[in-house]
Parts: C-alpha cells; sequence; structure tokens
C-alpha cells in the first residue's frame, strides 16, 4: 500500500472543488439512496464531507470512506439540486480513481475490466459464449417484458443472478448481425456517427436497428465503425483510469474516421459518459488529443435530441388523445439531470402513432440501477426500483417507455417481479414503428420477423 | 469513548442497525449548515420509533453524555453541530403524519416529517400550513419548531411559532410532558408550548407535534417592481405597511443579487436595477385584485420604473423563480456564503439596507441583500472563502457589525435561524446580563447535568 501521505496530496487536486459544498443539506431532498436509508454517508454532502474529512487528515485508513463513496447511485440528482453547483459526479469519479489507485482494484474487478472491457474483441468473444450458455441455466418468467430468472440457482453465480428477472443477452449482438455501416445522406440531410454502447449491442441490439431505420427513414447518413468498444463508465466507476484512458483512445479514433455531423447515441449514460465525462476525464492527456475529445463530445447528441432539434419530427395525422396504447415515460437521471434533455423524448413518443402519453408520478426519480450500485447493493437498488415500479403501474399503462438501456433493465426487474404485464421500451422503438421498409413497404418488425431488407435508401 | 457495555445498551433500545460507531459514518454527523468547525460526536442513535426516543434520552442523562438532536441538520446557527464524546440522535426515521384532521383543522406529526411534505400532504386536503422556509423540501417539523423557523409568508401568515398549538416532548430524565391541546383556545398551566418554541434541543426533545392549520387561499396575484433607487424601494414597503395592506410575500433584491440571479439564470432581469420587490397578495379574489391594484400604484407613487404584474400560473412561478434562484446565484460566486439574518423593526429596513452596503464597503467584502422586506428579516450574505484566514477576519467583523446595527435600531440578532452555537456570546448584546443568568437557571432546573445540546443559545 502506497502511505496515507501520498494519497492526501493525491486529493488536494480535488479540494477547490470540494470547498464549493456549503453542507446546505437540499441534496437529502432529491437522494433516492438516501430516501431509503435516511443515512447522510448516503447523501451526497456526507460523502464531500469524508471525502473533505481525508483531506483534513482524520483518517488513518481511507477504506470506509471508499466503501461509503462507492456506495452512490451515481445518478447526479444531488449536482442537479445544487444551489452551490458542487460537481458531484466528476468529483467521486475523481476521487474513485484517486482511492483505487491506493488500494489497488481488486482481482476480480481488475480481471473484468482490464482482461475484458479494456478489450473489445475480447468483451465480444466472450458475451457470445455468455449468450449461448445462459440458455442452460435460466428461463423465461415474463413474456411481455422478456425476463429471464435462474433455472438453477447453484449455476450461476448467487450474488450476481440472485432473485432477479433479468433482460438475457440476445441471441445475437448487434455487430454480428451489422459489424458497420457507412451509409451516405440523402437531400442535404446531416450525416452522423452511431455510438451503439454495450447494453444496446449485447442485450437491446433491435434498438440499434430501429435507431438507424428511423435516421434512414428521415434521410440521414449514419457512420457506424466496426468494433467500437465501451464508453468507460464502468471503468471510470470503479475508479480505473488505466482502462477508461484505453477504451477513450480507441473510441475516438473509430468515431472520428469519418467526417459527420453529429455523433449520436440512444443510450442516456453513454451519450452523458461521452458529453461530460470524456473531457472531464482527458484532462491529462495532450492539449491535441484533448481537444479531439472535445470535439467529439460537442457534437454528441441523445438521439430524441438529435431528432426533435436537428431534423424534425414526423408528424402522423392521429390525434394522440385518443391513441389506444397508453405508455408512460421514466426519464433516465442521465438524460433529464445531466443533460437537460426531458421534453424530447415525450415528444417522440406522441409523435408515435397509437400510443398515448401519460405522465407517472415523479417520472424524473431515479430507477435505482446505477450499474455497478445494482450489482454490489442489490437490495437497496431493488427497493428504489420498487417505488419507480408503483408509480408506473399507477399509470394503467401498458408499455414504459425509456431511453436508457440500464433503466430498461431495472425497470423491467422490477416489473417482472411485480407480475406486470407492461412492455419496455425505447421511445425510438415506438416511433420506428411508424417507418416503413423502402424496398417492399412492408412494416417494420424488431422482434426477429424483418423483412430483411436493409433501411438504407 | 463510550463504553462497549454503554454502547450495547443503546442498541439494544434502538436496534443494531440504528446505531452507528464506526468513525466514518460520525464524521457525517459533525456539522451541519452553519459555517462552523466540526465537532465528531461519539456515537449516532437513529430511533424508528418514539419510545426508542425516550429512552435514550435517559440513557444519556444517566451516564452524563451531551445528546444533540438532530432532524436534516440544515440549521445555520450551528444548533446541531455535537459535543466530542457526545451522541447525536437523529430524528429522521420518525416520520410519520399521525393525523390530519380537516373538522378540527389540525395535524399532528412526528418530529422527523419533512415540512414540504407535510405541506403536500395537507394541501391535498385543501388545508394550509404557511411556515416555508427556504429549506422546506428537507427541513424537519421538529427543527423548524426547535428554531422557530420563518419563511417567506412572515408578514401575512407568521412563523412556525404561530402554528404550534401543542408539543409532546421527553424531558431529560425520559419523561413525556405534555404542553398545549387541541383547541384554538388553552389557558391551563405555564405556556411550556411557548418555552419549546426555539429552544433548540437543550430543553427537551419533542417526539409529537401539534401543528394549526388555515383554509387556503383562492387566489393569487403576484407582481415585481422594478427601482432606480433602494431608497425608493424602501419607500415602496413602507407605504405598503402604512396603507395597512399585508401583502403574502413582500421581497427585496439588490442590485448585487439582481445581478447574480441574472447571471446565473438568464431570467431577463434588469441589471442596471437598484432594488427589485416582489410581491404577492392572495386571498378572497376581489379582495385580492383590490390589495394588488392598490400595491401597484403605490409602487408607482415611490417611483417604481416599471412594474410586471403576473397574469397567470406561469408567470407568477417566473416572478418567484428570480427570488428562489437568489441564494443560489450568490452562492456560486465564491466558495463560501455566510447567510445573516439580523432583522429590524421593518420601519428601518432603508436604513439597514444603508448600513450593511457601507459594512461591506468598510470591510472590503461582496454583500449580498435579498430577503424579507416585508418584515424587516433580510438575509445579507456574505461572500468569501473560508480558507482565506485574514478575509475570514474581516467576515466576522464585518458580521459583529451588522449585529451592532441591527441592535442599535431596536432589531434582533436573528430573525429565524436561531442562536445556535454561532450567536451565542452575542445574546447577552441584545438582551440583558440578568436575562442570560434567568435563562441559564431555568436550564440548569431543567438540564441538571447540562446534557441536552450544551453549549447552544446560552453557551
Ligand atoms: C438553503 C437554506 C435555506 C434556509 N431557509 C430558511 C428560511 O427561509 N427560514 C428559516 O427560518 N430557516 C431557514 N433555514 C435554516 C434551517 O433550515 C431551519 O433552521 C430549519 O428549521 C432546520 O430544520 P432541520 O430539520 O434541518 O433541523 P436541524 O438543523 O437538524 O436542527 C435544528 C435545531 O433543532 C433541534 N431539534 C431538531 N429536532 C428536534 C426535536 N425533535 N426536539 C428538540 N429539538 C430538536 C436541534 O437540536 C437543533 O438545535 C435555511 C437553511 C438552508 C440550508
Ligand atoms: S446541495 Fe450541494 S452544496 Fe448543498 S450539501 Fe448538497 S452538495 Fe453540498
Ligand atoms: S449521485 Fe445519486 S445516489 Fe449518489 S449521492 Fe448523488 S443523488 Fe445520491
Amino acid at each position: 500500500m502506497a502511505d496515507m501521505k501520498e494519497l492526501i496530496r493525491l486529493m488536494k487536486a480535488l479540494e477547490d472543488q470540494l470547498i464549493v459544498c456549503m453542507r446546505c443539506g437540499l441534496c437529502q431532498a432529491v437522494c433516492p439512496l438516501y430516501a431509503q436509508t435516511g443515512r447522510e454517508a448516503d447523501v451526497a454532502r456526507g460523502k464531500l464531507a469524508l471525502l473533505d474529512g481525508l483531506l483534513q487528515e482524520m483518517f488513518d485508513d481511507p477504506g470506509g470512506v471508499n466503501e461509503r463513496l462507492n456506495r452512490c447511485l451515481l445518478c447526479g440528482s444531488c449536482a442537479a439540486n445544487c444551489p452551490s453547483g458542487v460537481k458531484v459526479l466528476e468529483i467521486f469519479l475523481k476521487a474513485r480513481a484517486i482511492l483505487t489507485g491506493y488500494m489497488r482494484l481488486s482481482p476480480l474487478k481488475k480481471l473484468i475490466l482490464r482482461g475484458m472491457l479494456a478489450r473489445p474483441e475480447r468483451l465480444d468473444r466472450l458475451a457470445s459464449w455468455a449468450a449461448k450458455m445462459q440458455k442452460l441455466g435460466v428461463r423465461p418468467v415474463n413474456e411481455t417484458i422478456g425476463t429471464s430468472c435462474a433455472r438453477l440457482m447453484s449455476s450461476l453465480p448467487e450474488n450476481i443472478i440472485a432473485h432477479r428477472h433479468f433482460k438475457p443477452l440476445a441471441d445475437e449482438p448487434f455487430h454480428k448481425r451489422m459489424p458497420a455501416l457507412n451509409s451516405a445522406p440523402v437531400n442535404g440531410s446531416p450525416k452522423v456517427a452511431f455510438y451503439v454502447g454495450c447494453l444496446i449491442d449485447k442485450i437491446y441490439p433491435h434498438i440499434a436497428q430501429a435507431t438507424i431505420d428511423v435516421l434512414h427513414y428521415h434521410g440521414v447518413g449514419v457512420y457506424m465503425p466496426e468494433g467500437q468498444g465501451c464508453c468507460g463508465i464502468p471503468a471510470l466507476s470503479s475508479g480505473d483510469t488505466a482502462t477508461f484512458a484505453k477504451l477513450l483512445r480507441h473510441n475516438v479514433r473509430k468515431l472520428e474516421s469519418e467526417k459527420t455531423d453529429y455523433l449520436v447515441t440512444a443510450c442516456a449514460t453513454c451519450t452523458s459518459v461521452i458529453k461530460e465525462m470524456w473531457p472531464v476525464m482527458a484532462a491529462d492527456q495532450d492539449d491535441a488529443f484533448q481537444a479531439r475529445v472535445q470535439a467529439l463530445s460537442d457534437k454528441t447528441l441523445d438521439i430524441n435530441q438529435f431528432l426533435v432539434s436537428k431534423i424534425g419530427l414526423k408528424k402522423d395525422a392521429q390525434n394522440p388523445e385518443t391513441a389506444p396504447t397508453t405508455v408512460t415515460y421514466h426519464d433516465p437521471c442521465h438524460l433529464k439531470k445531466t443533460m437537460g434533455v426531458f421534453a424530447e423524448p415525450r415528444a417522440v413518443i406522441k409523435a408515435a402513432t397509437g400510443y398515448k402519453l401519460v405522465e407517472m408520478d415523479e417520472a424524473d426519480a431515479c430507477c435505482g440501477m446505477g450499474g455497478s450500485f445494482n450489482l454490489q447493493y442489490y437490495d437497496l437498488s431493488s427497493d428504489i426500483g420498487k417505488v419507480k415500479c408503483a408509480n408506473i403501474l399507477a399509470t394503467g399503462c401498458s408499455v414504459l417507455a425509456t431511453g436508457c438501456p440500464a433503466c430498461m433493465m431495472q425497470i423491467s426487474d422490477a416489473l417482472s417481479q411485480a407480475g406486470a404485464d407492461i412492455a419496455v421500451k425505447h421511445p425510438i422503438e415506438l416511433y420506428a414503428e411508424m417507418v416503413s421498409c423502402v424496398t417492399c413497404q412492408k412494416p417494420l418488425h424488431y422482434d426477429g420477423n424483418r423483412c430483411g431488407h436493409s433501411s438504407q435508401q | 469513548m463510550i463504553s462497549k457495555a454503554l454502547i450495547d445498551e443503546f442498541e439494544k433500545i434502538a436496534g443494531s442497525e440504528n446505531i452507528f460507531t464506526d468513525k466514518t459514518d460520525r464524521v457525517a454527523y459533525s456539522y451541519d449548515a452553519a459555517v462552523l468547525d466540526a465537532v465528531m460526536p461519539a456515537l449516532v442513535v437513529r430511533p424508528v420509533h418514539n419510545e426508542a426516543l425516550g429512552q435514550i434520552v435517559r440513557l444519556c442523562n444517566d451516564n452524563r453524555l451531551p445528546l444533540t438532536v438532530r432532524g436534516s441538520g440544515t440549521n445555520l446557527s450551528g444548533g446541531t453541530v455535537p459535543s466530542a464524546e457526545g451522541i447525536v440522535v437523529v430524528t429522521n426515521a420518525l416520520q410519520k403524519i399521525l393525523e390530519i384532521n380537516t373538522a378540527d383543522m389540525l395535524v399532528v406529526v412526528q418530529p422527523g416529517v419533512v415540512t414540504a411534505k407535510l405541506a403536500a400532504a395537507v394541501e391535498a386536503k385543501g388545508l394550509f400550513y404557511p411556515p416555508d422556509p427556504g429549506s422546506q423540501a428537507v427541513s424537519t417539523i421538529g427543527g423548524n419548531v426547535a428554531e422557530n423557523a420563518g419563511g417567506l409568508r412572515g408578514l401575512k401568515y407568521g412563523v412556525t411559532r404561530d402554528y404550534v398549538m401543542g408539543i409532546e416532548f421527553f424531558d431529560v430524565n425520559g419523561e413525556l410532558v405534555k404542553t398545549g391541546s387541541r383547541t384554538v383556545k388553552c389557558a391551563t398551566g405555564y405556556n411550556l408550548t411557548g418555552l419549546m418554541v426555539g429552544s433548540e434541543g437543550t430543553l427537551g426533545v419533542f417526539s409529537e407535534i401539534t401543528l394549526k392549520l388555515i383554509p387556503k387561499p383562492v387566489h393569487y396575484k403576484a407582481m415585481m417592481a422594478v427601482f432606480d433607487k433602494m431608497d425608493d424601494a424602501s419607500q415602496a414597503v413602507a407605504a405598503i405597511i402604512a396603507a395597512h395592506i399585508v401583502p403574502a410575500t413582500l421581497e427585496i433584491m439588490d442590485n448585487f443579487t439582481i445581478r447574480a440571479v441574472e447571471d446565473f439564470s438568464k431570467a431577463g432581469l434588469p441589471t442596471d436595477a437598484a432594488a427589485l420587490l416582489l410581491i404577492e397578495t392572495d386571498g378572497h379574489p376581489a379582495q385580492t385584485e383590490e390589495d394588488a391594484a392598490k400595491v401597484e400604484s403605490i409602487c408607482r407613487q415611490n417611483r417604481a420604473t416599471s412594474i410586471h404584474v403576473a397574469q397567470d400560473a406561469a408567470e407568477r412561478d417566473k416572478v418567484w423563480l428570480a427570488r428562489r434562484n437568489a441564494l443560489a446565484a450568490l452562492a456560486k460566486l465564491k466558495p463560501t456564503l455566510v447567510l445573516e439574518d439580523a432583522t429590524v423593526p421593518r420601519s428601518r429596513i432603508p436604513e439597514m439596507v444603508r448600513e450593511i452596503q457601507a459594512i461591506g464597503s468598510q470591510y472590503d467584502l461582496p454583500i449580498g441583500i435579498f430577503g424579507h422586506a416585508g418584515d424587516g428579516n433580510l438575509h445579507p450574505t456574505i461572500l468569501t472563502d473560508k480558507r482565506n484566514k485574514k478575509e475570514w477576519e474581516r467576515v466576522e467583523a464585518a458580521i459583529e457589525a451588522i449585529f451592532d446595527k441591527a441592535l442599535a435600531m431596536g432589531g434582533t440578532l436573528s430573525g429565524e435561524h436561531g442562536t445556535g452555537i454561532a450567536k451565542a456570546r452575542f445574546l447577552e448584546k441584545e438582551t440583558t446580563p440578568a436575562t442570560i443568568v434567568y435563562s441559564k437557571r431555568v436550564k440548569k432546573a431543567l438540564d441538571p447535568h447540562n446534557i441536552l445540546n450544551p453549549g447552544k443559545i446560552i453557551g
């Protein structure tokens, strides 16, 4: 172990950001974790005070602080509500990096992050192997939602599967179906780079397909480079900056290798990481590289945001008020709180044929997923999920839409556990239902019965 | 250090999951929203029912352990900074609204109920709980009562004190004491409710609070008046009061604050204005409109350069957003924000504003002024960086100068934030030496071992 003095020296870099917190405690009103536990060490004010305590040399061992710091959904609700403008997520991620550097990554995390995540080809190979193996260990539990649960508890790592109703890996990840794409824009439309993201690629490949179909429908040119890597958030939240830096270089090189007007993703988390965290976390790289990261980040948009602000939605003649299917929308924290995007996905849903939007209570309350938080603190995570679930059920909707695949997984679990008959979808899936194949004019289905033509014009 | 055996006893009372002994957890209960040095307690307990609360008080007294009750720790005077070797008792698990009685227009709550949640719950039944401290989204009713918290509506609707009908609290021996009643009138016994309001956890620990409710006003009218001179704005405030109009809210913002808010929110505020008045009348529609029209003409007579009257709910929200953003806007300018609340008789507002501005230049400190002009409660907000020792000395001197001016005008050190640790040593200035001695005797009689939040209010 490195010595405490060195740790404190590194933490000093955060001092100017830490001092901004005036301990007003207003973050207690919005922290989903604090709402469950009522513990000060769980809310941003408490965690910031602990980091400050480290700086003030109050602790001989940072283990306790590290543990409390990791008990966090990184949802950013606190930051969005903070009167002082404390950059809570940035501070937490930087602190995790410093503390991880001091405490070292656990061997398991090392294996997962450095051995797999940092190497996109290896991760892909492993996932396709796992997709085949999972059939042996799980059975479907809810057809509408498409969740499964463990068939034999013993065949899978207990703490990861537990009593989850999880979305299984897709039979075929998106990059297998479509390894790369480079289509030209039509009629002066823009050209976008499409960043797929791990969860969409491996669990929800049809969202990637729907996104591409919709972009093509609007004449947008799509550049999707082969071999995209993870956006890096799992590494960042584990404090593994080395893996993050590797992924960043890899992705930047891929995504800028063709001239495009925008960078578009359908994953709220990926978008917010590219937009907010890539530039911040690239700050120790050379200037030229930083400028490249900034350029990419500047032109990054969520798919809903892109369609509404840069293209204009196709408006259907139907009156959404009399539409037969009711849908409610959950605001992913990374879209609303981090990027202020909440009107756009609603506009996309309203534009889709046959859907009537009904708002739930606290639509922007966190679903409790929080990435690795869900793995480490499944019980707390699912308690937060249950609150969301109750609000969804109260609307009487038949579809829950949300703009983040991670939220989709969490909400699927909660709804499935509650035995609900509610489909969980991405707004772009609903919108894409209006789009038909340009070749055969048949509606495009995303459940495997596609006509087989490419959507390219 | 407290002994293992004693910790076991706390555990027996509250349950092991509600006891925090780990240093990491204790550090998180060493501060509140006041700019003061943190003090780490020896133990933190979070009782989940009222019986446990009483037993904890008794156990602390029996073992001479200093006890600090904590709601949400948002007070601005150090009331929840514990004693070293002391116990922090967190009330946020005691968060039940026990009864909303629409016939008698009252509500009975546990101390850890969050103010805004209570306000929303009674509003859903067509009733109104007016005290609305800026921290209402997080503050607890227990904390509000113990600080006698105010808010934006003080001018017309009063402060927390005006709504407390009765309190059940544990005395230092853990015995349950009942004060007040469920009746509008009550003339029996000492007014112990009055003694408890604003007692900052030094005389007893509240376990149940009965609050008065009133009917919800049915109509609102909000407006924003712009002034070229601070004096004109202050004169307008005085003239509104003199005309016997009582707006629900009558808030003022100085130029420094206006500019900060505009930089922060780009709401289109007039950045060259010397002052803004934000005014709302409420009540019966006809009365509300008439009052609003009078207020508007008074503002014009007092040289308001422009007046914007909100035409609908959205415009009303916009008016109040400017005020709600004041603290956030100022907070973003410097690392440390010291929010004071020295209060003067409202006729002295113009003078007080001038004095605060003079103090700002004398000590070379940026001070934003906003606050409840209607009730004389200003919030001079000093912006600084507490790491800068030299500047911090000037801040302390400026605060003292503000206190002196307020007292010289017949005002008070604190309109709503309480005495706590921060103002304890100044209290004698506001009162008399005998007042402090008298208060100390009361404290000694009720808490002979000085275990209830020692060091607060009377030092
Ligand atoms: C951003 C911000 C805005 C604010 N705006 C206002 C405002 O507009 N008006 C205003 O008046 N204040 C305001 N405050 C101050 C503060 O919010 C109030 O003093 C509030 O009443 C404190 O409530 P709390 O639950 O946080 O109490 P705490 O800070 O936890 O405790 C306050 C005091 O009450 C005592 N106490 C708590 N519970 C009990 C109990 N059950 N029995 C006995 N004693 C108890 C504590 O020991 C302590 O002395 C503001 C604070 C902030 C940070
Ligand atoms: S809201 Fe912001 S300033 Fe206030 S305590 Fe939380 S993090 Fe600190
Ligand atoms: S990021 Fe979310 S979970 Fe973490 S402290 Fe902030 S509000 Fe709480």
